[in-house]
């Protein structure tokens, strides 16, 4: 269930597309027909108010065919929202039904709060990546700090504790002051809320390109552990048993698309007053919500959770009842406000942060409250769980509300999406940078060309940005940012003696070359990622950040991008076990670049051989792994150098490709390499430096051969390359396929080749690197 | 030797130092709302956000019932380490001189510094090697000691600064790079640096356990008087 606001104004209806009937639920009973009287008869006003609340006409009858009448403002309000793209997956959900989502490890596969596979020892890991685009490009601290929020309680939503979160932003070129502003208030909000809370902020990735000047993207991960017995599901369940709504009171925050129904029946005066607001974080709040939950959960006191986001108590009622093929009656008049004013549609859509809904047996109530009440945490009764299939909601004694769960939930229409490969280019060309032309020029000495990648805001250090995370909170971090390709997290003292890998990643403007290739090196660079500290991969996430789906070329984006998820999965054996959808990422000046941020989970049987990506010790080899075919086309040289994107990416061997990352994961694990990482933006030049700084030693290489393009050979991007070491028995094994290539130590980097000029010739000092790489975004952050 | 851990609904360290106590005694949990102590030999205020801290940071938290039992046990003698959020309430509560200000960058910072043991005669760092600077990550947005230059000169003189950062490593431009003070009677210790996250090579180091294995050797040695 998705739980954060809805990312984007509702769209209107696609105009030549037929709605897919929604596969029949095999779940829910036939709700009892309706009565074919409306609680409260719907005002006169209303009757136009579905197109204001993103509904079309279409959707509109079918609503009050499910009824059998005109919905009231509550049930239009509830209908709005949750038949929004945002609940509904109206325009992905036939697109995500095609990845593969089984595997032996998964527990909780998609339509849980989160995905959850098995680590063994009794543990379960539980992951998931959610967007938060919309509220961090209005206000970036609080919708950020909430984005967080809202994941974590996704997670404790299945009784998992939060071990740890990423973020994956995007902004504009920092050139704009916007730009920078967003991500030093983003970067500020994720903080504020990870670290009050206690959970680490383990790693992330940020990237400023010019289309997400007006959409930049916030997308939280959350990972959490629990013991294999204290999942719980959403599920509803035991009529007669009752709703308990749990942590902060409801206000006006976040209340989307259904404030058009506020204002439009406010008097000119009180507008401001019933003003519907941001959501503001708490995260103290949600820390007393948590461990209150987690001690609910170990004492087995709670039938089911569920965390309350966008939609509100809506959604989180719905989807428990509907989950459990039951009804339940809320009352509104019991739901504790902090406005006494508010309506009860403003009550049952309200976004207020740190909520919880959970359904009790009567006779532990009282052990319930409390325990929340030595928690300091609000807990009301607020309904109960019926059998009649219904949403029933009551204001007191009145019904305000009266609606089949199964319409609510599983009855939105479904769209196909008409998708056409553009003919024309959809993105402008990027903008030549200016501050380092001259080293980017073709002709320009490699080493030059090396000192200005290392310093492009897309390859510089982020040190500047996670220090301002606690990313050691809990004890588990053992490889902290920046010291491997993948945060690793010890499972213990939960248990064993394993850990966990986790990364988070997307390249969006290669994605934007090529689609279907994008999203598989997208999928390829998380996985590679997880093999150079050793691990194997569990299961993944992913957040789709994509613009409008009802234009065809999106549509043709995200079509191809789901198929190269989808292929890339099947073929590295990694089931999805959740994920979100952001559509609509559009400004008048465009689309975002498609960004199918991924999200990775992998085990190490042996902590104490996670591996690392800085060169470790003088006297190793270095060598170069895998079926690596750089090319500048879609490269960050090409980028800064201004040039257009490609037409398509080189062809990927995706078995080849999967086969050196099983290979460079096993030697991690037996302990034969001193370091692992994988070649990505910038290229092999740039990696190999990255090798040096992280390990604070130089490095003598060359690179054997005859080189067609030397320059496309140091600074290409593509999948599937390498850079490890150890000692040279190791990396001359078979099964490693590894070419050697030069040795760790001295203080500088030299860089050479066997049969190429000399001119070509790189020859640094390790602080030549680091100050290149060191300040860039120190100085965008000011 | 048994420690006391005490939990504020907003610790988040506390797990942590539970886990560090637990490597040099036994280690307890002791509940922010409980009048008791439950007989313990010494005492941890952990990090964290107490509750909250959206007011100065600590302010809300010296009111805590348990506090007042840890003020009492404090002027007996008892031993009391607060860590970083431990150390603001330890100010707050005037168990100790000086007061925490923000960061002189303004930002929260997470970070492995080194650290200059400036006394090793007491309580707490009686057990750590003299003359070797230790690595400890700070991470915290309001941690630069502060106290007016009188207050400072007397604490130096007095032996009271018992932690320095080491030349560049003063994370937040804390005066005279004070990084951890201690009181005048030598029984309460508070520190911006985390010594529980530093216990354990695989996730740091274990430069912080010597500030545990002195409180023990101290009250270890109270306990066989």
């Amino acid at each position: 269930m998705p739980s954060s606001p809805p990312e984007a104004p509702v769209p209107p209806a696609p105009s030549g597309q037929a709605p897919v009937p929604p596969a029949p639920s095999g779940q829910a009973p036939t709700p009892p027909a309706p009565s074919g009287e409306a609680p409260t008869p719907p005002a006169p006003a209303i009757a136009f108010r579905h197109r204001a609340l993103g509904l079309t006409d279409a959707e509109h009858a079918l609503i009050v065919e499910k009824l059998g009448r005109e919905p009231n403002e509550v049930e239009l309000a509830m209908f709005s929202l949750m038949w929004s793209e945002h609940c509904a997956y109206k325009h992905s959900k036939l697109l995500l039904r095609t990845l593969p989502t089984e595997g032996e490890r998964v527990v909780m596969g998609p339509g849980e709060n989160a995905g959850a596979v098995d680590v063994g020892d009794g543990l379960v890991v539980a992951f998931k990546v959610e967007s938060h685009n919309h509220p961090s490009a209005v206000e970036p601290f609080q919708g950020a700090a909430t984005g967080v929020g809202g994941i974590l309680r996704d997670v404790f939503a299945i009784g998992a504790r939060p071990i740890a979160v990423l973020d994956s932003l995007r902004f504009g070129e920092p050139e704009s002051a916007r730009s920078r502003y967003l991500l030093e208030q983003a970067v500020a909000g994720i903080g504020h809320y990870g670290n009050s809370i206690g959970v680490p902020t383990v790693g992330g990735e940020i990237y400023f390109e010019a289309p997400y000047e007006r959409n930049c993207l916030v997308n939280a991960m959350c990972l959490g552990i629990a013991p294999r017995e204290r999942l719980i599901r959403s599920a509803a369940s035991g009529p007669g048993n009752v709703l308990v709504l749990l942590g902060a009171a409801t206000g006006r925050d976040g209340i989307g698309g259904a404030s058009v129904l506020a204002s439009a029946q406010l008097d000119e005066g009180d507008q401001a007053a019933k003003r519907p607001s941001v959501q503001i974080g708490d995260p103290f709040e949600e820390k007393k919500l948590l461990e209150c939950c987690l001690e609910l959960l170990d004492a087995e006191l709670l039938v089911a959770l569920q965390d309350l986001g966008a939609a509100g108590l809506t959604s989180s009622a719905a989807e428990m009842a509907s989950k459990g093929g039951l009804g339940i009656d809320v009352d509104v008049a019991r739901v504790p406000l902090r406005e006494a004013d508010m309506e009860p549609f403003e009550i049952m859509v309200s976004e207020s942060q740190e909520r919880m809904l959970c359904v009790v047996a009567p006779k532990r109530l009282p052990d319930v409250l409390a325990r929340c009440a030595r928690w300091d945490v609000r807990a009301s009764a607020i309904g109960e769980i019926t059998d009649c299939g219904r949403l029933r909601v009551l204001q007191a004694d009145k019904v305000v509300g009266d609606v089949p769960v199964v319409a609510l939930v599983d009855e939105c229409p479904l769209y196909e999406l008409a998708p056409e490969r553009p003919t024309e280019r959809l993105y402008p060309v990027p903008r030549q940078a200016a501050s380092m032309d001259s080293a980017l020029a073709p002709d320009a000495a490699p080493r030059d060309t090396l000192l200005a990648l290392l310093a492009a805001p897309n390859i510089a250090s982020r040190r500047a940005v996670f220090e301002q995370y606690d990313s050691i909170v809990q004890s588990r971090t053992i490889r902290r940012p920046a010291i491997a390709d993948a945060a690793v997290l010890q499972l213990a003292p939960d248990g064993g003696s394993g850990a966990l890998a986790v990364a988070i990643d997307c390249n969006g403007r290669r994605v934007a070359c090529d689609p279907y290739r994008g999203t598989i090196e997208t999928v390829l660079e998380c996985a590679a990622n997880l093999a150079c500290v050793g691990a194997e991969p569990l299961g993944l996430t992913n957040c789709l950040n994509f613009g409008n789906p009802e234009k065809p070329h999106i549509a043709w984006q995200l079509t191809e991008s789901v198929r190269g998820l989808g292929d890339a999965c099947r073929a590295l054996g990694i089931a999805v076990v959740g994920g979100n959808v952001s559509l609509y990422n559009e400004a008048d000046e465009g689309p975002i670049y498609p960004t199918p941020v991924v999200g990775l989970v992998g085990l190490l049987p042996d902590r104490l051989r996670a591996g690392g990506l800085g060169f470790a010790q003088a006297g190793d080899a270095i060598a170069l792994v895998g079926p690596f075919a750089p090319r500048l086309a879609g490269s960050e040289l090409a980028k800064l150098r201004g040039e257009p994107l490609p037409d398509e990416l080189g062809h990927a061997d995706v078995e080849a490709i999967a086969r050196v990352q099983r290979s460079v994961g096993d030697a991690m694990r037996r302990g034969s390499l001193s370091s692992a990482h994988d070649i990505a933006e910038g290229g092999f030049a740039v990696a190999l430096a990255e090798c040096c700084l992280a390990g604070g030693i130089g490095a003598s290489v060359r690179i054997p051969g005859r080189v067609e393009d030397p320059i496309a050979s140091l600074f290409g991007e593509g999948p599937g390359g390498f850079i490890v070491s150890g000692p040279i028995e190791a990396l001359r094994a078979r099964e490693l396929g590894a070419v050697v290539i030069g040795t760790v130590g001295s203080t500088r980097l030299e860089l050479t080749f066997e049969r190429a000029e000399t001119s070509l010739e790189c020859n640094l000092e390790i602080a030549e690197l680091a100050a290149a790489h060191t300040g860039t975004l120190e100085a965008i952050l000011g | 030797m048994r420690l006391g851990v005490v939990r504020f609904p907003g610790s988040c360290d506390d797990g942590d130092a539970l886990r560090a106590a637990a490597i040099v005694g036994d280690a307890e949990v002791l509940w922010h709302g409980d009048r008791d102590l439950r007989g313990v030999d010494g005492v941890i205020v952990p990090g964290g956000f107490s509750y909250g801290d959206y007011l100065r940071v600590g302010a809300i938290a010296r009111f805590a019932p348990i506090m007042g039992e840890v003020e009492r046990f404090a002027r007996d003698g008892g031993l009391v380490l607060g860590i970083c959020n431990g150390f603001q309430v330890l100010c707050e509560a005037g168990l100790l001189p000086g007061a925490l200000l923000p960061n002189e960058g303004l930002r929260f910072v997470c970070r492995q510094v080194e650290l200059d043991v400036v006394e090793t005669s007491t309580a707490f760092t009686c057990d750590c090697p003299a003359g070797e600077r230790l690595s400890i990550p700070v991470k915290h947005t309001t941690g630069r000691y502060f106290a007016p230059e009188a207050q400072l000169d007397e604490l130096e003189a007095r032996g009271g600064v018992l932690l320095r950062y080491a030349p560049g490593h003063n994370p937040n431009g804390a005066a005279r790079s004070i990084a951890g003070v201690c009181n005048e009677a030598g029984n309460v210790f508070g520190l911006m640096p985390h010594p529980e996250h530093a216990v354990d090579p695989l996730t740091g180091s274990t430069d912080g356990l010597c500030l545990f294995a002195s409180m023990r050797k101290v009250a270890g040695a109270v306990l066989a008087a």
